[in-house]
């Protein structure tokens, strides 16, 4: 097995990896990203539509654009991105298995930055298995990315902006959106998303859910119902609609895999899509020397993921030797002013006070435990 | 059920009169003015900056709700396209004696050309009413958007905020 030495390690090539690699490389660490897919950019690249957030997060600009942007940003950098590669295991002595075009690898790192993103949440009813059922993250690659219709006539499960957003891109892309169907009483993204949608004629049905999707090979149908606040189907609320697909955009959970792994400790919290490892303020897990970001610490968005990321590139770098203290403070500092303005607002103040509770975990964690450095596990391992 | 943008994802009368970005009638009668219907405190601030007259106010607290202010807002429409949330029209209510003018952002092909009569749709998407295309706008500071205007008669003003979609050739 060959091996790959390097001061940072970063699995994940998305808005968080990037923007971790970008810092810690321009600081003057030796950098490797790997990521798993053929290009780089993560999410960023499936995102035609003008991004929200604030202008130092290029709110206006289109998602693949602030992807280009920011890989344009990592090659001036220095620091090396390796593509079609998978990260299948990473221990506590920060040693990562790597399988990348059919060769085995092993990279060590001095320091760890986990930025593998999140994946689709899935829901299970009559016919959720036949083809034509499909998460609307795929359905988005498929127009996006790879340029084709998965249907003609769509329903949407889940108004989050994601079943939002996923709608109105089908409808540019030449498809039908029959309607969107939301189990809560209010529809869950922004507002104007939802504009966009009804403006085109799409009914929006908040207080449904799915009952069934039928077909004999395919999708030929779907039958929604309407529910009450507690979630019981009402009789006689049927609706059927004659569609080729059915969309689900019910939300998303951390990939967190290897942050188990990796022996890190984990929080609960299910506005985040679940377990989360603990961090604090420098991204910095339970592990010393494994850091998260992005997506896989909570879900949140874009512009945060970059935030995380850098402020992860940042403290690595710093506990390198690459920044002094003071600069590094700098940099955090502002860093942090630019993530607590993300998280605010009706629709960012849920996901502050879950991030203060996640840090806060972490604090009192740290308090009962020492964190586990990479020696001392290595002394149990060996003894 | 229930009223309001959350609801039914278009804001409702209530909403619409208490949004600081929605001008006063008298501005309206005066001629071209933004009307941005954005109701919810969202992290969003592009508008702001796309304005180069100072029209538009959110400030440091980038969830505050753009406020209008009408007075040094020439109608210019830079900010139509820059809204990411497609949130903003101009509205023109001295086009003709009979006609209002509204344009709209549009990111839907094909695009219609000036002078096709085109259905014109309210924030519901129900067409209301017959309007002709009087512009069709996309240049790069766009980024990707059109921008479409369309004359209605003008008893519609209020209410037409887009236009159906094209079948694709
Ligand atoms: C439909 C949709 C619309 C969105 N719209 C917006 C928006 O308008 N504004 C906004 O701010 N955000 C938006 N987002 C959210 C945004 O895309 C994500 O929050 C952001 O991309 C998260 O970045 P990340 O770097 O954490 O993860 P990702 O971008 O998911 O990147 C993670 C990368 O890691 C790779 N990876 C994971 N595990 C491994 C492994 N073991 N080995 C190798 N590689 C691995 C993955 O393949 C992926 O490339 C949207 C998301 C969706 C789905
Ligand atoms: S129309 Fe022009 S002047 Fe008026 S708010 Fe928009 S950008 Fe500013
Ligand atoms: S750019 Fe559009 S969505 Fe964003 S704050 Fe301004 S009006 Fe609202």
């Amino acid at each position: 097995m060959r091996e790959i030495i390097t001061d940072v390690a970063i699995v994940g090539a998305g808005s968080a990896g990037l923007s971790a690699a970008y810092q810690a490389a321009s600081a003057g660490a030796d950098v490797l990203v790997i990521d798993e897919n053929a290009r780089p950019g993560g999410q960023l690249f499936k995102q035609i539509h003008k991004f929200f957030g604030s202008k130092e997060h290029q709110a206006g600009t289109r998602g693949f654009v602030i992807g280009e942007q920011l890989l344009d940003k990592v090659e001036k950098s220095g620091a090396k991105v390796l593509l079609d590669s998978l990260v299948y295991g990473l221990l506590p002595d920060k040693s990562m298995g790597v399988i990348s075009k059919g060769q085995n690898y092993s990279v060590k790192a001095k320091k760890i930055i986990i930025a593998s993103g999140a994946k689709e949440n899935y829901m299970a009813f009559p016919g959720s298995t036949l083809p034509g059922v499909m998460g609307a993250g795929a359905a988005q690659t498929m127009i996006n990315v790879n340029r084709v219709l998965p249907g003609e006539r769509i329903l949407m499960v889940g108004s989050g902006n994601v079943g939002l957003i996923v709608s109105y891109q089908l409808m540019q892309a030449g498809a039908e959106v029959v309607g969107i169907v939301e189990g809560a009483p209010k529809i869950g993204g922004y507002g104007v998303h939802a504009g966009k949608i009804r403006r085109a004629g799409v009914p929006i049905y908040v207080g449904h859910t799915v009952e069934r999707v039928f077909g004999k090979e395919e999708v030929e149908g779907a039958q929604i119902v309407a529910v009450d606040d507690k979630w019981n189907k009402i009789p006689g609320t049927e609706k059927t609609f004659d569609v080729d697909t059915v969309c689900l955009a019910v939300g998303l959970n951390p990939m967190t895999e290897l942050v188990w792994m990796a022996g890190c400790q984990f929080d609960f919290i299910p506005s985040f899509g679940g377990h989360v490892p603990l961090h604090d303020e420098n991204m910095e897990t339970t592990v010393e020397g494994v850091y998260v970001a992005g997506d896989v610490t909570g879900v949140e968005e874009a512009s945060s993921a970059m935030e995380e990321g850098n402020m992860a590139g940042v403290a690595a770098a710093e506990a390198l030797g690459y920044l002094e203290h003071e600069e590094a403070e700098r940099r955090k500092q502002e860093i942090r002013g630019r993530l607590n303005t993300l998280r605010s607002g009706m629709f960012g103040a849920g996901r502050r006070s879950a991030k203060e509770k996640q840090l806060e975990d972490m604090k009192s964690y740290l308090a009962a435990h020492k964190r586990t450095a990479a020696e001392q596990k290595e002394e149990v391992f060996f003894a | 059920m229930r009223e309001g943008v959350a609801y039914t994802g278009i804001p409702s009368a209530e909403e619409l009169a208490a949004c600081p970005g929605v001008p006063s009638a008298e501005r309206m009668a005066k001629g071209r003015v933004a009307v941005i219907e954005c109701v919810q405190e969202i992290p969003c601030n592009p508008c702001e900056n796309a304005c180069h007259f100072g029209a538009i106010e959110i400030g440091e607290q980038i969830t505050n709700l753009p406020v209008l202010h009408e007075e040094k807002c020439t109608g210019c429409g830079l900010c139509v396209a820059n809204c990411p949330g497609l949130a903003i029209t101009v509205i023109d209510k001295t086009y003709s004696d009979t006609e209002a003018v509204i344009e709209f952002p549009f990111e839907y092909l094909p695009l219609p050309a000036v002078g096709d009569t085109v259905d014109a749709v309210s924030r519901g998407g129900e067409v209301l009413c017959k309007g002709t295309v009087t512009s069709v706008r996309k240049i790069k500071a766009y980024a990707g958007t059109a921008v479409v205007g369309i004359a209605v008669p003008k008893e519609y003003a209020d209410d037409v905020r887009s236009m159906k979609r094209l079948k694709r050739g």
